[in-house]
């Protein structure tokens, strides 16, 4: 059971408690995009078996949406943290460099 | 004007905690920006108590005020003031970023007494609910079974419990079958 913490409210909530978004800090692509740029923003989404960013939204808590850095494999939590941003701050980097060298996801490492 | 009645118009059950529709209750959705001073005051004025903490709920009698969400806050008071007071909240924080809205008739209150009332909640919610995890006043949004609930301890041995109006008799049968007599599980 996957337990997240609310960077909002504080709640440590199991997966039940919550609703999945998807694949986190993902580029809108708009007027202007070339068509493969907007079949990409619209349809390419990463699977890792690893280390994932995620949204995630406290549906049946406070409502906030937020963000959530994890492995896909086992499952281990690096952070949880504010949906107002577009990059993982750089202690949740840190956090995960610590534990898995070398890692890197999309344009992030 | 109508003759307003609550969702079960206060049912009981006596299993191994009691249980009781708690009947009508003011409520009164207050959303904004809850550092502003101007907002805490509107809503700590309209319940007379103090401002709660994050996660928390400060209630006397049927006044109170809870922490929804970092722009939420639930008001409580007796049923009949809640209108007044949300026109009152409404006209202070009229020049203010905020939303008031008077939802009493959208909630069902529920009581659940005894000393094993907090097993019948750890049955039905997600919530670790040992006693030095989950104490008086702390304030808790999460789902009961199916369905979206909120509840926070009065005492020791008393929660109450929120959830909409019409899921009330759901909750309701919920809440009898985890305090069925013979059903204790023992867990704290």
């Amino acid at each position: 059971m996957l337990i997240l913490t609310c960077p909002y409210c504080g709640v440590e909530a199991d997966e039940t408690e919550l609703q999945a978004g998807g694949e986190a800090h993902i580029k809108r692509e708009t007027v202007g995009s070339s068509d493969e740029d907007f079949e990409d923003y619209l349809f390419a989404r990463q699977n890792p078996k690893g280390i994932h960013f995620e949204r995630w939204r406290h549906v049946y808590g406070c409502g906030k949406w937020f963000h959530v850095a994890r492995c896909t494999n086992t499952l281990e939590v690096f952070g949880t943290y504010s949906a107002q941003t577009t990059e993982p701050p750089q202690d949740i980097r840190d956090k995960i460099s610590g534990k898995r060298p070398g890692w890197s996801w999309g344009i992030f490492s | 004007m109508s003759n307003a009645v609550s969702a079960l118009q206060a049912k009981t059950y006596a299993g191994f905690a009691e249980i009781e529709e708690a009947g009508l209750r003011g409520m009164i959705t207050l959303r904004g920006d809850l550092s502003s001073t101007k907002v805490k005051n509107a809503a700590t004025g309209a319940a007379s108590v103090d401002f709660p903490g994050m996660g928390e709920c400060n209630c006397v009698d049927e006044k109170g005020v809870a922490w929804m969400s970092p722009d939420e806050l639930l008001v409580m008071t007796p049923y009949a003031d809640a209108q007044p007071a949300a026109e009152k909240i409404a006209k202070t924080l009229a020049k203010t970023h905020a939303l008031v809205a008077n939802v009493s008739d959208a909630r069902a209150v529920f009581f659940i007494r005894g000393p094993n009332a907090r097993e019948v909640i750890a049955k039905l919610a997600p919530v670790d609910l040992s006693p030095d995890r989950f104490k008086p006043g702390q304030f808790r949004r999460t789902r009961l079974a199916q369905v979206p609930a909120a509840f926070w301890m009065r005492d020791a041995e008393t929660f109450e419990l929120i959830c909409f109006r019409s899921v009330a008799g759901y909750v309701f049968d919920l809440l009898c079958n985890a305090a069925q007599p013979g059903s204790e599980v023992g867990a704290f």
